[in-house]
């Protein structure tokens, strides 16, 4: 399409929806995604399709969806997501952090269309974000580990040092030191959300440091290959990964979007969608524990389950003082609890860990 | 914080098996003369071919076969492309990695979720298939320096027009020359999905590809060359995790760029060598990348 196309259709646009303003409700409501890489890459994209396809049967012929799958963070998402709003999506959910610049440029250019982000902080009239707490997932998981380690060191596979990722391994850092005060931790980044054979050799290197259980923040199935091999245990990330389930795969944590996606495309369809920002957690169905196997000890299930029971009434915040930062320095007192703006910013690991945050 | 220099290597022989294969195949096809671009998507075809065959027999060693007839397939309308109708080596390479990466997430919808078949490791707990990539060096080391068959490549890859006039069949070479190159991407590719990751997922060789042709570069076009070079990458990727998980204070960044580095050295080295001295420095194949057409 170029420049000339492009501002006739802006402009017919415009007057379409200016000249009906009724339009929207004709015909079927059109909701456009954006994936950062492939449906079928198992995990995080994989979960938000899914999301996508609850909306189709929850809402039938009232709404039409599409998406455009592996679009590159960075400038040429503007390029698809301009390309949506121009085929009439009126509801376009972006699925990546690295989309927060471009969903906000090309909103302004469309004013009547309702975008939604995901994971990022910027905001307009028209644009809403929307995150899941995964750290409260991560507080079950690390109980686990904490609780089968043999050797006392855990390993945590990162992909980039942001505070989302952080937040996952303070939380199930603390959460395995409260069950087993002689856990260590292990971290290495890889800098990368998906790239299999990096993944895989990250797992080998905390193999080889003597870790015994691996957690993972990146998406393929290749740290729980090398778990496998060595005897040692994992957890699904992002997608349950049941292929390897019982063992080395003992649990997952889940993403499931479906809920968030029904319920906003609900409010565009009856007129009450505004602008908000959406943190959700294990209450609200939007992290999902997997399935935890009978490799599991059934007495450390059900701890897990009472945490994440806990967790999800709203009884306990995985981040509850006392705690300290690394360096020693108080971060929280006593019995008080982390504020949203702490954990959206957190550069910082907790005592007890200690490696160090590239900078 | 000590780190066991031998287990280092052994993560280091198995972390750079993809990229050794598919640059000795390269490294092949290069020597008759012909760049193929397409490294990428014939890795990627071989992993889920092999991946697939693996998952459907049970057999990880079929799956290993299935890679290499894959790769090899997949890698004819290349050499359909560049050797009968003359196109471009670069696009037409180009192309082939575009139409690799985009066919096998088509196909590999089936095989989404499943797992492969467990494979039994050889001599140092290490997988059979890194055994087969450390015995191809020395193999085609003598093929291209020992064997009239790898003379008549090699002469092909310096000056085919002289090839030519000589009698040989040109575009018969370096059909077989881009079939090789293409069952030996297909292997490499099949030992990250086969072997390493244990299932199929889009785009997983996330790059290999590429890393593949540039330790071509690096290697001076020689098979002892292109094992250093997979051993560096692979080396430095390996080492910069091991210290990160040993707890090592590492500047990430700096290791991560050490091998881009050392390339460009041996660049520098290798064209200061070509300035100084008489002897020709650079074993860049004389007829690389361009298109041949028998005139007479």
């Amino acid at each position: 399409m170029n420049r000339r196309q492009l501002i006739a259709s802006v402009a017919a646009l415009t007057t379409t929806s200016l000249a009906m303003p009724g339009w929207a409700q004709d015909g079927p409501l059109k909701v456009g995604f954006i994936y950062v890489g492939p449906v079928g890459d198992g995990g995080w994209t994989y979960q938000h399709d899914q999301g996508r396809l609850a909306v189709e049967e929850e809402f039938g012929d009232r709404v039409e969806t599409t998406f455009i799958e592996s679009v590159p963070e960075g400038a040429d998402a503007e390029r698809a997501i301009t390309q949506l709003a121009l085929a009439g999506n009126q509801l376009i959910f972006t699925t990546s952090f690295g989309f927060m610049d471009p969903t906000i440029n090309v909103a302004a250019k469309f004013p009547d269309v309702k975008f939604e982000h995901a994971t990022g902080y910027k905001r307009a009239d028209n644009v809403a974000t929307y995150d899941a707490r995964f750290y409260e997932g991560r507080a079950v998981i690390g109980t686990i580990a904490g609780r089968m380690t043999k050797s006392n060191k855990i390993g945590y596979i990162g992909s980039f040092p942001i505070p989302e990722v952080i937040q996952g391994i303070n939380s199930s850092f603390i959460h395995a030191r409260k069950v087993n005060p002689d856990v260590e931790m292990r971290v290495v980044w890889a800098y990368s959300w998906f790239d299999p054979a990096k993944e895989a050799d990250a797992a080998a290197a905390l193999l080889a440091e003597g870790v015994d259980v691996i957690l993972q923040h990146t998406d393929s199935t290749a740290p729980l290959a090398k778990a496998q091999e060595a005897g040692a245990i994992g957890f699904g990330q992002a997608s349950d990964m049941a292929a390897f389930a019982p063992t080395p795969r003992v649990s997952s944590i889940i993403d499931n979007w479906a809920p968030y996606y029904i319920k906003r495309v609900g409010q565009v369809l009856d007129g009450t969608w505004t602008s908000e920002a959406t943190w959700a957690g294990i209450g609200d169905g939007e992290v999902v524990i997997g399935d935890i196997t009978d490799a599991v000890p059934a007495e450390v299930k059900a701890e897990a389950e009472a945490l994440r029971d806990k967790i999800g009434a709203g009884e306990y915040h995985p981040f509850t003082g006392p705690l300290n930062k690394a360096d020693g320095s108080v971060w929280l007192a006593e019995g008080e609890v982390a504020s949203d703006e702490d954990l959206s910013s957190m550069n910082f690991y907790v005592e007890g860990i200690t490696a160090e945050i590239p900078q | 914080m000590i780190i066991d220099p031998i287990a280092l290597f052994l993560l280091l022989l198995s972390a750079s098996t993809p990229i050794l294969f598919a640059a000795l195949g390269e490294l092949v096809v290069e020597r008759a003369g012909v760049l193929n671009l397409g490294v990428e998507g014939m890795m990627i075809t071989g992993a889920l071919a092999g991946f697939a065959a693996a998952y459907h027999t049970g057999n990880p060693w079929l799956g290993f076969a299935a890679a290499a007839l894959a790769g090899a397939l997949i890698a004819m309308p290349f050499a359909v492309l560049t050797q009968f109708l003359l196109s471009n080596q670069v696009a037409s390479g180009l192309a082939l990695t575009l139409f690799g990466l985009g066919m096998a997430a088509l196909f590999g919808k089936p095989v989404e979720g499943v797992k492969a078949p467990a494979m039994a490791s050889g001599p140092l707990d290490l997988n059979w298939i890194v055994w087969l990539g450390l015995g191809m060096v020395p193999a085609i080391w003598w093929f291209l320096n020992r064997s009239r068959a790898g003379l008549i490549l090699r002469g092909m890859g310096e000056n085919h027009d002289a090839a030519h006039a000589l009698g040989y069949d040109v575009r018969r070479v370096r059909i077989a020359a881009i079939a090789f190159g293409g069952a030996m991407a297909g292997i490499g590719g099949a030992f990250i999905s086969i072997a390493t990751v244990l299932q199929w997922t889009e785009g997983m060789t996330a790059g290999a590809g590429w890393i593949a042709l540039a330790i071509v570069v690096f290697s001076n076009w020689t098979a002892p060359g292109v094992m250093a070079g997979a051993w560096l990458f692979g080396g430095v990727t390996v080492l910069q995790l091991r210290l990160q998980a040993a707890g090592v204070r590492v500047p990430v960044q700096l290791l991560s760029m050490a091998p881009y580095l050392a390339t460009i050295l041996v660049l520098v080295a290798i064209s200061a060598r070509q300035k100084f001295s008489r002897r020709a420095g650079s074993a860049a194949p004389g007829s690389l990348g361009q298109t041949f057409h028998a005139l007479r």
